[in-house]
């Protein structure tokens, strides 16, 4: 494999790392409202956001995918293949990332809410100063190692046709018939990108876990 | 199988422990034990904590290993091979601070394991055998709950019973109303003292001084390791000899 | 819009489809078959005295944490045909599908034998068992009890990640659906139905675990 291959890859790399971003930093975005939903307590509210979260938690991501990228363009919105799979993890990420964290809301004891209440703090102030800063903490390791999770899951847009990573990893080897080589260092790549926030996350948790003893 | 006899020395100790030591890594946990308990006696351990007295007495079923010295129970060298390790066991019951019952057991079966699997008792005679016992703690009505449906008082007579189901000739008890709730550490000592009426060896690692003066033979009093005085209870705690034993007893005598 | 929704194909391509269920199911529970195995070696291993061996069994979970379940798939699908063995497209999946469960399930059984307390060791050892009898009898339900929801959830991820074992063409829901969507174009009508396959399969693989578990772990604790 050449120098030229290897460029073309970085260049696959270049849109797995965006793809992430945008999936994580907009999922993070929408997932917060979603957990407030979940936590609002209002039942109808909260039944609507738990159908959605288990919709995204009992399908495929690639079923989301399909259905998003064929979806948008029925009701005629024509949209790139990387805007399609960018709506598609973001939704994807929104439902995670909305679990998680009404997870870590929940797990914030209840006498920090009674004693927000009995401090006279209104909703806003109770959520924003109070219950999120504490659950943000609970939740990041988890919160982190859904970012593994949807970095590994940008790959699948390979399967819409594109070309990111793994898709240029496939293209490459195509040419090349070396498909250990190729897929090899692709694997390399995706791995010196997630390790580190494994190895993170895994030290935030043994640390949380510490000052919890 | 010379190992496992029946020496003279020790024939009428029910455990006789000579010279045993034991070190974790650099840390010596044990320093020249030397105790021989007679069928029958009734023996209160104390000490303040990491004094060595759970150690001690974890030594005597093997639950830790020791490194120097000698362990006979019953007649029964103490060695490392499985075997002998097995032989004392058997004769050997033991109460846990934590009581330990299997959680995915129900109060019954929790009695009945060991007497099967261990002693191979058939199915109706471990389980006659765990029902008299349980009528004995005076818990038999809660014999088909599992342990968490229990009280600690209750999981802790059921520990008991579960010990008494092997039949064994000598009971180790290491700490065992530590972890209960004031209110119910009477239930327990009351088991603890009929049990000690009926003739039982005991060993008890307690701070329990109430219990002490009550049914034991001899206290033995522990400090880094090792034994520091050894007495009958009314003089342990009339004239106590040792500076390091007065300032134990005025701490906890002074607590209640 | 003018659009219209024609879900013919789908109706038509139903039976195929509905089979093509059952292949997701077969790969599912072969994959989970095959990951328990690795799960339970490795755990043996990875608590063995030998470094080197412990040092194999975290380097392989972390390398197939931290890549791709569609970048091992490729590789184990040009990989076994070097090392001489030729498999269809379906038992490679199922082996592909067994090592990236295999590696979750290795972290997750290791920490139920390390949630059980020494506690419980030490009372059965006191009771005069065997170490092996403490293992069977002891030990192992309550260590399954206490990883079975995360067991649970990992083993609905991997029912879903059987979908893409479609890239290598194994016999799978979305592999089928695939094909009926290139013969009529009906794209959205066809992933649409195939998506709430997906949601009934991954709702009845949990009741299944709910029922296993309601049958096997019904003891209270507190």
């Amino acid at each position: 494999m050449g120098q030229d291959e290897f460029f073309f890859l970085l260049m696959g790399l270049k849109w797995t790392v965006a793809l992430s971003a945008i999936g994580f930093v907009c999922g993070c975005v929408a997932g917060l409202g979603i957990a407030l939903a979940r936590t609002s307590g209002v039942p109808l509210v909260e039944r609507i956001t738990a159908g959605y979260i288990a919709l995204f938690q009992g399908t495929p991501l690639l079923m989301q995918l399909f259905v998003v990228y064929y979806g948008l363009a029925l009701v005629g919105i024509k949209v790139d293949a990387w805007a399609a799979v960018s709506v598609g993890l973001t939704l994807h990420a929104s439902a995670y990332l909305g679990e998680i964290w009404r997870g870590a809301i929940e797990a914030v004891p209840r006498g920090q809410t009674e004693a927000s209440k009995a401090l006279a703090l209104g909703y806003v102030s109770r959520m924003k100063d109070v219950v999120l800063p504490q659950a943000l903490r609970i939740s990041l390791p988890a919160t982190i190692g859904f970012l593994v999770q949807l970095i590994k899951g940008t790959s699948l847009a390979s399967i819409v046709g594109f070309t990111e990573l793994t898709r240029a990893g496939n293209i490459i080897s195509n040419q090349i018939f070396q498909p250990l080589t190729v897929f090899g260092i692709v694997g390399i790549l995706y791995f010196v990108m997630c390790c580190p926030l494994t190895i993170y996350g895994a030290h935030l948790e043994r640390k949380f876990a510490a000052s919890v003893r | 199988m010379s190992d496992i006899s029946t020496t003279k020395a020790t024939a009428d100790a029910m455990i006789s422990m000579t010279g045993v030591a034991k070190w974790y890594g650099a840390f010596q946990a044990l320093n020249d034990i030397n105790i021989s308990v007679r069928k029958g006696e009734k023996i209160v351990l104390c000490g303040p904590s990491g004094s060595g007295k759970s150690t001690l007495i974890r030594c005597i079923n093997h639950l830790e290993a020791y490194q120097q010295g000698e362990i006979r129970v019953g007649g029964i060298l103490l060695g490392h091979q499985a075997k002998s390790i097995d032989a004392v066991r058997r004769e050997v019951g033991m109460v846990f601070q934590q009581f330990n019952l299997f959680p995915h057991l129900t109060v019954l079966q929790n009695c009945m394991l060991a007497p099967m699997r261990a002693l191979g008792l058939g199915k109706a005679e471990a389980e006659g055998r765990a029902r008299q016992l349980l009528e004995r703690v005076k818990i038999a009505e809660q014999a088909e709950k599992y342990p968490a449906q229990l009280s600690g008082g209750q999981q802790q007579r059921v520990a008991i019973a579960r010990a008494l189901c092997m039949r064994p000739q000598v009971m180790l008890f290491d700490e065992p109303t530590s972890a209960l709730d004031p209110e119910m550490v009477k239930e327990v000592l009351d088991t603890m003292i009929d049990l000690a009426r009926e003739g039982m060896t005991m060993i008890c690692v307690t701070h329990e001084m109430g219990f002490a003066r009550q049914v034991a033979d001899r206290v033995i009093f522990m400090a880094s390791g090792a034994i520091v005085e050894e007495a009958p209870p009314a003089e342990f705690f009339s004239d106590p000899k040792h500076e390091r034993t007065r300032k134990f007893l005025g701490e906890i005598l002074g607590r209640h | 819009m003018n659009y219209t929704l024609d879900f013919t194909p789908v109706i038509e391509g139903m039976p195929n489809l509905l089979t093509a269920c059952l292949g997701t199911f077969m790969l599912a529970i072969s994959g989970m078959l095959l990951a328990t195995v690795i799960g339970i070696g490795g755990v043996v291993l990875r608590t063995s005295k030998i470094k080197l061996l412990r040092w194999l069994v975290i380097g392989f979970v972390e390398l197939i944490r931290n890549t791709p379940f569609l970048v091992q798939i490729f590789f184990i699908y040009f990989a076994l045909p070097l090392a001489g063995i030729r498999l269809d497209p379906t038992p490679t999946a199922i082996i592909a599908l067994g090592i990236n469960g295999g590696a979750y399930a290795i972290e997750i059984i290791r920490g139920g034998v390390q949630s059980i307390s020494k506690g419980q060791m030490e009372a059965g050892l006191a009771l005069g068992l065997h170490k092996a009898q403490v293992f069977r009898l002891i030990i192992l339900k309550p260590a399954l009890r206490a990883i079975f929801p995360s067991l649970t959830s990992q083993f609905v991820l991997l029912t879903l990640t059987t979908s893409i074992a479609s890239a290598i063409s194994a016999y799978e829901l979305t592999s089928v659906s695939q094909r009926i969507e290139s013969d009529s174009f009906r794209s959205f009508e066809v992933y649409f139905t195939v998506t709430a396959f997906y949601l009934v399969i991954s709702w009845l693989m949990m009741r299944l675990f709910a029922f296993f578990s309601a049958r096997y772990f019904a003891y209270p604790v507190k």
